[in-house]
């Protein structure tokens, strides 16, 4: 556990020397942010019947959704593990005395944390203080808070452990495009990041429920604006933690499965 | 213009040495903008309409702007990706030879994978076309034209903005893609969905305006006037591409190499 920490202290310290590319990234969210509020926003305008979540509470979620992008996208990878596998420098990983799902875990988590923390600050702060229908709301209870804190801390974790996959998988296929491709459109999509989980129709939101990728970012997001009450939050952070330990263990045969047919070629 | 067709078709040929990966690319291009159409027709099946515009009326209008996109993407991939030129001094080979830099950038690089998308587009824009009962006449259909030529140079103007910047800056710029992909994501409803100031922005500063806007009105018969007029709108955004190859003049005076 001790090597873990200090993978995950190094990593961090790395990630946040990128302040100049965070700022960047802050403020394309922002007109992100503001687009698809705008576009929510008129489609609620003339709605015939009420929407499944109220247009406040989809405001707060969009913003939540922008602050902790790093928390849901596929996209965010790290392309020196893919060179490891493909290039046969996995050698060195394997020479570690350490085992390799947990470094890794631990690396990756890093780099998502350390973006997450620079970027998350601006948009939060400043998208409170944004004048009336766009700005983000407090959540209804300081219980919801806290259940929030954990619903995101293991969304993290769930997230991080389903990406494993998207690297395991590289030594099968040798190339990382094909499963990135797939990872990110369908976990994206079932994380609502396209169009809010409640506003999918029923089937929809029937797969959505059962594939893990909702229980990172949608769960966590709709605990905090209070669309998912208190008792209904305590039950999915139990579903999360079931799949974290799930993922985890699958993730860890996997991999040890993969890397005992591994053939590194000299060079 | 015969040098650039000889680069097109030499990028042609060289993507299709690598045949199983391009198409294996070229699908996933059609699958990622399949999700956002699917996202939208899922918020049509919820809401029903868009401040009275209706699913397929959005769907034509997304049809336009991907097209518009994918072929952008495709055909001005090396102003889009120019910052690798002058960050490792290959732009000083171009400068030395006896042709535009223009040319030469735009020739750089091509990204055929990009069919996916259009194909994907293409299918909406029928799909949208076929459900909307529009009177078609020849002007209408030059004007449905036009709005698509428009929108590619609107696209590349926007590239070609993003890669003079890197003259000063090397590095290629993340800002830059609120207006790429933030224009596209935008664009893909009609403009007066949005606050004024949005609409504004992106009627006079960047004409999306012109291409998703004004003649999809005349197009879906939604408004009276002149015809000519309408139709000769998507050719006025269709400027913005000049004040930006002046910039890319300017933007080529003050290149210093790099060294390396």
């Amino acid at each position: 556990m001790r090597v873990h920490l200090s993978v995950l202290k190094l990593r961090m310290n790395i990630g946040m020397q990128y302040r100049t590319a965070a700022l960047a990234g802050v403020a394309t969210q922002f007109f992100w942010g503001f687009i698809t509020i705008m576009v929510f926003e008129a489609f609620y305008e003339h709605a015939s019947t009420t929407p499944p979540i109220s247009l406040k509470e989809l405001i707060t979620y969009i913003w939540l959704q922008q602050a902790f992008l790093v928390f849901i996208t596929m996209w965010f990878r790290d392309n020196e593990l893919f060179d490891l596998i493909t290039s046969g420098n996995i050698a060195y990983e394997l020479c570690r005395p350490c085992e390799l799902y947990g470094f890794w875990y631990a690396k990756l988590l890093a780099q998502r944390l350390s973006s997450a923390f620079l970027r998350c600050f601006p948009i939060l702060i400043i998208s409170f203080f944004l004048p009336k229908p766009y700005n983000m709301t407090m959540p209804p209870s300081f219980l919801a808070f806290l259940l929030f804190l954990c619903a995101l801390i293991l969304g993290l974790l769930l997230l991080v452990s389903i990406s494993m996959f998207l690297y395991i998988s590289v030594f099968v296929t040798l190339s990382p495009m094909g499963s990135l491709l797939v990872f990110s459109v369908l976990g994206e999509f079932f994380a609502g990041l396209i169009i809010p989980v409640p506003l999918m129709p029923e089937w929809l939101q029937i797969a959505a429920n059962v594939l893990p990728f909702r229980w990172t970012a949608d769960f966590p997001f709709r605990v905090y604006s209070g669309h998912i009450s208190q008792h209904d939050a305590i039950i999915g952070i139990i579903i999360q933690l079931i799949y974290l330990l799930g993922l985890i263990w699958l993730g860890r045969a996997a991999l040890n499965k993969v890397l005992r047919k591994v053939v590194v070629q000299g060079g | 213009m015969g040098i650039y067709f000889k680069y097109l078709w030499i990028h042609f040929k060289s993507q299709m040495e690598y045949r199983t990966s391009f198409w294996l690319l070229s699908m996933g291009q059609f699958f990622i903008p399949f999700t956002v159409f699917a996202g939208l027709y899922f918020l049509f099946e919820q809401f029903g309409q868009i401040r009275g515009w209706k699913f397929f009326e959005v769907a034509l209008c997304f049809g336009i702007i991907h097209m518009a996109f994918a072929l952008s993407e495709c055909f001005a991939r090396g102003f889009d990706a120019f910052s690798s030129l002058v960050r490792n001094g290959e732009f000083d080979r171009l400068l030395v030879r006896p042709r535009t830099t223009f040319i030469q950038v735009l020739g750089s690089k091509f990204e055929f994978t990009r069919f996916g998308r259009l194909l994907q587009s293409a299918v909406v824009l029928v799909w949208a076309l076929t459900n909307l009962d529009i009177e078609w006449s020849v002007v209408k259909a030059v004007t449905l034209l036009l709005m698509m030529v428009s929108g590619i140079f609107i696209f590349t103007g926007i590239y070609i903005l993003a890669a003079t910047l890197c003259f000063w800056t090397i590095e290629g710029l993340e800002v830059v893609n609120i207006f790429t992909d933030g224009g596209r994501e935008m664009a893909q409803y009609p403009l007066n969905i949005y606050q004024k100031w949005v609409t504004r922005f992106f009627t006079f500063v960047i004409p999306f305006g012109t291409v998703n806007y004004l003649p999809l009105f005349y197009i879906l018969g939604k408004n009276s006037g002149n015809e000519i007029y309408y139709m000769l709108i998507p050719l006025a955004g269709s400027l913005f591409i000049l004040p930006c190859l002046l910039v890319w003049q300017f933007g080529v005076k003050h290149y210093r190499s790099t060294g390396s």
